[in-house]
């Protein structure tokens, strides 16, 4: 398990490394760095000579160790926009995009995982069909669309809740609503099948003939096997909701990392673009290696594979 | 039912609600078993010998309906009994092996967690306690360094070795009674021979009662006392092995027998033994010899009239038209038991 686990974190720095090279090349590729500081009314004299001063002019590797070297020790460049440390800028805003993240993840799997396994035990009854419908239906919502909709019906026509800002709990219920319904469906629907695969299963006629309890057969042995590959796409969703947390924010002028990433695209802010691409690469890297060493934990058969490999 | 018998079984039928019909999986099957004794279930894929079993432990799938005017287990009626009771005496006082080793244990768990499990449940034992006694069984069913064992995983595993943790699973709490589904089915040939005499012993030393399933008329030579053969959801013929051997009475039986080659006896080149035609559709109206269609003593009756049950003695029995008087002594090459 310890071999197994050092791999993984090996592999997942791997991982960091090469998006740090790619997010960095395509980046100043696409922008001109020099021309986004200067601002709309400089001159090609002054363009000229921030690209020498920041030495934009130098070979992209050259470019790109120095700033590998300066962030390894925390500085991330400074914002062209808000003219800032991007670390700063990035560490007091954070917070509140982990947050509303993983309280969405937490929510949105503790309503998927009881309605997969409840649509599981009796499939294609009544209430498989109404989870299946939920699930389904869920997966349609834009939710962009679905947090509008959700501020002109909560907000507008009925003032129940607040419709932008970070303040108190209250102000995180709609966003964290419509976030943990964009990653319900899949985890949900994931479930029931890996339930449903796994309650066939001759260890389950086993546990049953041993003479276990229903639930003891259907918590312990069935749905321990059966979450493995939810917790695989779990990781995934997680990516998911990051993506849909720069959305969400920007509805619902939450100041988080993703609303930041809204900002400094539109600002063409590089060092800050940069940096947040980096970062939301980095909590998916993390959530894809928690998500392995869990499965590694929950399946043994997992670590064996992980080391013959 | 005698005060010594460990399972009758009366009238017992498993059926399916289908669309095109009911499939009638097990049909009105009758037996009784005295304590210690082991019963050879034989027959073909799809005879009805498992879910018989599973209508006993009460472990039929959900849309299996099951019928029976007794099921009479310890003296207690089991058909009276809520899945909770059930569940009680499963794993308890009756334990069953299964087919697959290979899949029947659960891969999160560790073999040891997994034999504790039964005694846990049943019994109040300290962990110790039930520690010391899958111990005491890994070593029992032929299991070296069984302390390493239980800390295992099921894919550390042999297939031989995993069948031997299913069978140390099935007595971790004593049972009375154990049904072994083709335990040696999914093993090869060697690791068969051994699991079978493991089998045998435990079943000599711990007196238990034994229903072996089977499709290996070997195997039911080898192991059991008694026999039941089974065909399209019915029993065609009880009786001890050394009768049903020597003297075959349903023509099914006969026709299974003379389908063993035997060494000395079955020419070389000649083909092996094969029973013409093939079982019929259990769905919808079964009345008539289910066998008619194969059997070479098929006559008007045996198409439209259910045969009828010919007891010979407390131990002897076979479903046919014809009486033991039409029937000629069988001839076939036999099984030298």
């Amino acid at each position: 398990m310890v071999m197994y686990a050092l791999k993984r974190i090996f592999l997942a720095l791997l991982v960091a490394l090469t998006v740090s090279i790619l997010t960095f090349t395509i980046l100043n590729m696409t922008t001109d760095p020099a021309v986004a500081m200067a601002g709309d009314t400089a001159t090609d004299f002054e363009i000229e000579s921030i690209t020498i001063a920041y030495g934009f002019d130098q070979p992209m590797p050259y470019q790109y160790v120095q700033w590998l070297g300066n962030a390894l020790q925390g500085d991330l460049g400074t914002s062209y926009y808000f003219r800032t440390p991007v670390t700063a800028l990035i560490s007091g805003r954070i917070s509140i995009t982990l947050w509303l993240g993983l309280v969405s993840m937490a929510v949105g799997i503790l309503i998927a995982v009881p309605l997969g396994v409840i649509a599981a035990i009796r499939p294609n009854s009544i209430w498989d069909r109404i989870c299946l419908t939920l699930a389904v239906s869920a997966q349609a919502l834009p939710s962009f669309w679905f947090a509008l909709m959700l501020i002109v019906l909560l907000s507008v026509t009925f003032p129940i809740l607040p419709s932008s800002g970070t303040d108190t709990w209250v102000h995180f219920i709609m966003p964290v609503f419509v976030l943990a319904t964009r990653v319900m469906p899949a985890i949900m629907r994931l479930t029931r099948t890996g339930m449903l695969d796994v309650l066939a299963s001759d260890y389950i006629r086993t546990a049953r003939a041993k003479g276990l309890k229903p639930q003891n057969v259907l918590f312990k042995h069935a749905l321990r096997n059966a979450v493995v590959p939810v917790v695989s796409v779990s990781s995934v969703q997680l990516g998911h909701l990051l993506t849909g947390s720069i959305v969400i924010e920007t509805i619902f002028a939450l100041h988080g990392v993703g609303f930041l990433a809204y900002e400094s695209t539109v600002r063409n802010d590089l060092p800050t673009m940069q940096a947040l691409v980096l970062l939301f690469s980095c909590i998916f890297i993390i959530a894809t290696l928690v998500a392995d060493l869990a499965n590694a934990w929950l399946d043994p058969r997992i670590r064996v594979v992980g080391i013959d490999n | 039912m005698k005060p010594l018998d460990c399972l009758e079984i009366k009238n017992l039928t498993v059926t399916f609600p289908l669309s095109a019909g009911t499939l009638w999986a097990v049909n009105d099957v009758s037996f009784t078993l005295a304590r210690g004794e082991t019963l050879g279930i034989v027959g073909e894929s799809g005879c009805g010998k498992s879910m018989t079993a599973m209508a006993i432990m009460n472990l039929l799938p959900q849309a299996a309906q099951l019928q029976a005017t007794g099921l009479t287990f310890n003296g207690q009626e089991l058909t009276a009994l809520n899945e909770s009771e059930m569940s009680d005496i499963r794993g308890n006082r009756m334990a069953m092996i299964f087919q697959e080793p290979m899949t029947s244990l659960n891969p999160a768990f560790t073999v040891g967690a997994q034999l504790m499990e039964a005694i846990l449940r049943h019994r109040k034992v300290k962990k110790s306690e039930a520690r010391e006694r899958a111990l005491y069984l890994l070593e029992k069913v032929g299991i070296t360094a069984a302390a390493s064992r239980l800390r295992q995983y099921p894919h550390e595993l042999s297939g031989g070795l995993r069948q031997r943790v299913m069978i140390a699973m099935a007595l971790m709490c004593s049972p009375d009674l154990i049904i072994a589904d083709e335990p040696t089915t999914a093993l090869d040939v060697t690791i068969q021979a051994q699991i079978l005499h493991l089998l045998t012993e435990i079943q000599r030393e711990f007196e238990m009662t034994v229903i072996m399933i089977t499709h290996d008329l070997g195997v039911v030579a080898n192991v059991t006392d008694r026999v039941a053969v089974m065909y399209a959801g019915r029993i065609v013929e009880t009786g001890l092995v050394s009768q049903l051997f020597e003297s075959p009475q349903h023509p099914y039986t006969q026709k299974l027998l003379d389908c063993i080659p035997v060494p000395g006896k079955t020419k070389r080149g000649s083909y092996l033994g094969s029973i013409p035609g093939r079982v019929p559709s259990l769905i919808g109206d079964l009345s008539g010899c289910s066998f008619a269609n194969r059997c070479s003593f098929c006559t008007d009756e045996c198409l439209n009239n259910d045969p009828p049950w010919h007891q010979i003695g407390s131990q002897r029995g076979y479903l046919c038209w014809r009486n033991p008087e039409q029937i000629s002594p069988y001839k076939g090459q036999g099984v030298s038991l």
